[in-house]
């Protein structure tokens, strides 16, 4: 992966003093909460419920074991224990005060990370495929390029006081699994019919409250001018989107409103005055990037290990996780590993300190000493070998990172929600538990198979409802209940989609039934067992669905004042500043 | 007082705002040194370029365009940002300099703070009028801190790539190859 050199370490350093200073100004009052505020965002650090919550970069998802083990170290010396890993391949810390958050990002900054742009109105964290490098269907290894973007985006002098936030995603391989259409700018690192590297470049891309999927404004743009073209974009941008209304602040309500055409001509108009200057990128500078990139030093190997398949035999736990934990790898004897940090009953994403420690060490002796962070907040160990996979099962099973159910109902997407966030309508993690142990069964949870479950507090969407198979949104509370909608049809990837709204919304409870009855549905229609459920949606739409969730009545279950899931817990109405930024 | 060039200076120059019911063709331009709204420039164009006293400032939903050619007779040109988070004067300034090619001197005025002087002087500001209810040489401060940049913009022509040697890995082939 990559190292930084002194030039980026020397930055990273400055980057801290420079925030110390800010701080203690903040702290002796010389700095009011208003100025403070997007200094501090765009390093990261949010005011939420608990007090000050901490957003780390984890730049496109990659992370070391010695990375990992800082993590656990903030955890502990700072936090309550644990951290929380994001859709955006981000670690967030909740429980900080403001006067240590200087030492923790020096802490950060000796193993070579930070919290710059992690939030704030300017170009947050690129992220990128979690298979990168590895994956079978890669056509071209995008992390040279999204560690590029990531130089050229750090404390870039004429973007960071964007008219909003701005994320740009990068894949390289022919399946997207890095929702590129669903970015402010998505790239898509390819080849042409030449043999040539270049980029499909797609801008307007978001979800929030009003999702978009992005539009292509480039077919082909060869690789030496993508820090140039994106320039040019994020200057109309910053010229031209709108700042009076912070909710149609985004890119995407821009190209919207000019066209795609129009948006493109201004891009192209601006760009003819940089194309081809010093900020086209050299092939050294490629080359010096990728070369941290390049392959570990494998073993010759080949697929197929015997033992294995014995044990599969023998052991329908081992072998359900082979089935859905385990992907395919590009090199032979090898396999990528997916740890599930779904287990049903905790929050999906909540990683404690014993197992980041736990974690790095495996990815020392299993993966190289590297492993990723997916925007599915799972973590990846991408190169195992396969004769390892027994004693890895065994060691992630003691750490409960063994669930296997990636990709399955109970591998579900949530954010935050109302127990951490001031923009919450409803909780998200309290509801992902009760569905996850609804449908705990892996029996059932097999015989519906692939499926995606997407859960936001509020319409903000990050946890990217929007393109969750079954997507669930917190609208208001009220008469003591939360209230959500349901969406079906949504998905990520090549097929990118948006949800529809099913009908009225439901509360906290009638949730997991409604949940329940779409995927009677489901099963009914369904023509065999290989249509998977987004398909039969788009088959059959959307009405036998919702005829069937509000054909009867739920069974309404009574709210008792001590049942805390019951009751919407009275810390909601929020004693703090709220950030409303 | 103002910054510039990196040091605090005496300043002679006012800075004439539109009251709420005034327009630009009816304001009155005051004698002295004076830096007046573009839109006042564009309606008082005859008259006020006769004077060679005149400097004129962008609102930051304003276009550098609209001076086009005019903008070589000014020895001062300012930017205002009405609140520091509006940044739209950074690529007023940058498309100015490159652009335009204007090379007086460019002002930062209105909401700006010591926490933002390092991007502002990379876009190509040299001057500043830092809030008055602030410490200018605490402001100062606000250069230093970073000794180091990747990316090119008017301060760097270059890129950090481009400028000094990096150290990979050891070499790898490209993919075209
Ligand atoms: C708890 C503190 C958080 C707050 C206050 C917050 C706030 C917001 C807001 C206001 C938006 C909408 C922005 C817009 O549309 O302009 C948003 C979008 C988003 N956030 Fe968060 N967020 C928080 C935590 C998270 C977490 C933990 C994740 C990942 C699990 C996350 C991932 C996202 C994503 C993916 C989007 C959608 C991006 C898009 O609009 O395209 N956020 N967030
Ligand atoms: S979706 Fe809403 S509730 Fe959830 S974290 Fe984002 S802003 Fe908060």
């Amino acid at each position: 992966m990559y190292c930084y050199d002194e030039y980026d370490q020397r930055m990273i350093d400055e980057r801290v003093s420079q925030y110390r200073d800010q701080v203690r100004r903040r702290l002796s009052n010389e700095l009011t909460e208003t100025e403070f505020l997007p200094l501090r965002l765009q390093n990261g650090l949010y005011m939420q419920i608990h007090g000050y919550m901490l957003r780390i970069a984890v730049p496109y998802g990659l992370i070391s074991s010695r990375q990992m083990r800082m993590f656990a170290h903030i955890a502990r010396k700072y936090d309550r224990g644990y951290g929380h890993f994001t859709t955006r391949q981000n670690i967030q810390f909740n429980w900080l005060k403001l006067e240590d958050t200087p030492d923790i990002l020096a802490d950060l900054a000796t193993v070579q990370m930070h919290a710059i742009q992690t939030s704030g109105n300017c170009v947050r964290n690129i992220t990128s495929d979690e298979f990168a490098g590895v994956a079978q269907d890669e056509v071209v290894d995008p992390r040279p390029y999204a560690e590029i973007l990531r130089q050229w985006s750090t404390f870039h002098p004429e973007f960071a006081y964007l008219p909003r936030k701005f994320k740009i995603a990068i894949s390289g391989a022919k399946e997207d699994r890095a929702a590129i259409l669903a970015h402010d700018i998505g790239l898509s690192v390819g080849k042409n019919a030449q043999g040539e590297t270049g980029f499909r470049v797609l801008v307007g891309g978001g979800l929030g409250r009003t999702p978009v999927i992005g539009s292509e404004i480039c077919e082909f743009l060869p690789w030496q001018h993508v820090l140039t073209y994106v320039e040019s974009i994020l200057r109309i941008y910053n010229q031209f989107g709108r700042r009076d209304n912070k909710f149609k602040a985004r890119i995407k309500i821009l190209v919207k409103a000019l066209g795609i055409d129009e948006f493109r001509r201004l891009v192209e108009e601006d760009w003819l005055n940089l194309k081809d200057g010093p900020g086209t990128l050299t092939r050294e500078e490629v080359e010096r990037v990728a070369s941290f990139f390049t392959d570990p030093t494998y073993e010759v190997l080949t697929d197929h290990d015997s033992s294995l398949k014995e044990f599969m035999a023998d052991n329908r736990n081992f072998s359900n996780w082979m089935k859905h934990n385990v992907r395919p790898h590009r090199v032979p004897g090898y396999a990528i590993v997916v740890l599930s940090v779904k287990k049903p009953g905790n929050a999906p994403g909540d990683v404690t300190h014993e197992q980041m420690d736990a974690v790095a060490d495996l990815a020392d002796h299993y993966s190289f000493g590297e492993m990723r962070i997916t925007h599915k907040q799972n973590l990846v160990f991408a190169d195992v070998k396969q004769a390892d996979l027994i004693a890895l099962w065994r060691e992630l099973s003691k750490l409960e990172l063994a669930s296997p159910n990636i990709g399955m109902l109970t591998d579900i997407i949530s954010c935050p929600g109302a127990e951490f966030c001031t923009l919450a309508n409803a909780r998200s993690i309290p509801l992902s538990k009760l569905i996850a142990e609804r449908f705990e069964s892996l029996d059932f949870q097999y015989d519906i198979g692939e499926i995606s479950l997407n859960i936001s507090g509020c319409m903000n969407a990050c946890g990217q409802h929007h393109i969750g198979n079954i997507g669930i949104t917190g609208v208001e509370k009220k008469n003591h209940e939360e209230w959500y909608q349901i969406s079906i049809g949504g998905a990520e990837g090549n097929n990118c989609s948006l949800g529809k709204i099913l009908g009225p919304s439901l509360t906290f409870h009638q949730i997991p039934e409604a949940i329940d009855r779409i995927l009677q549905v489901y099963l009914r229609e369904r023509i065999d067992e290989g249509e998977r459920f987004i398909d039969t949606v788009r088959r059959i739409g959307h009405t036998p669905f919702k005829d069937h969730v509000y054909a009867t009545d739920f069974t309404e279950e009574p709210i008792k004042p001590d049942d805390k899931d019951g009751v919407v817990a009275a810390r909601y109405a929020v004693p703090f500043f709220s950030p409303r930024f | 007082m103002i910054i510039k060039n990196k040091a605090i200076i005496e300043d002679d120059w006012q800075v004439l705002r539109l009251q709420d019911q005034e327009t630009a063709e009816a304001a009155i331009v005051p004698n002295g040194k004076i830096i007046v709204p573009l839109k006042v420039w564009l309606a008082q164009r005859a008259v006020l370029q006769q004077r060679n006293d005149i400097g004129v400032w962008f609102a930051s939903d304003e276009r550098p365009e609209n001076l086009a050619e005019d903008v070589h007779r000014f020895s001062v040109i300012a930017v205002d940002f009405p609140k520091f988070s509006d940044g739209r004067g950074y690529s007023i300034a940058y498309n100015l300099r490159t652009r335009l090619g204007y090379s007086g001197e460019l002002r930062a005025i209105g909401d700006v703070l010591r926490d933002q002087l390092f991007y502002m002087q990379r876009v190509g500001f040299d001057t500043f009028e830092p809030r008055p209810d602030r410490n200018i040489n605490d402001a100062l401060k606000g250069f230093e801190d970073f000794s180091e940049v990747y990316q090119t913009s008017v301060d760097r022509k270059q890129p950090l790539f481009r400028r000094v040697v990096r150290q990979g890995m050891g070499a790898v082939g490209f993919g075209d190859d």
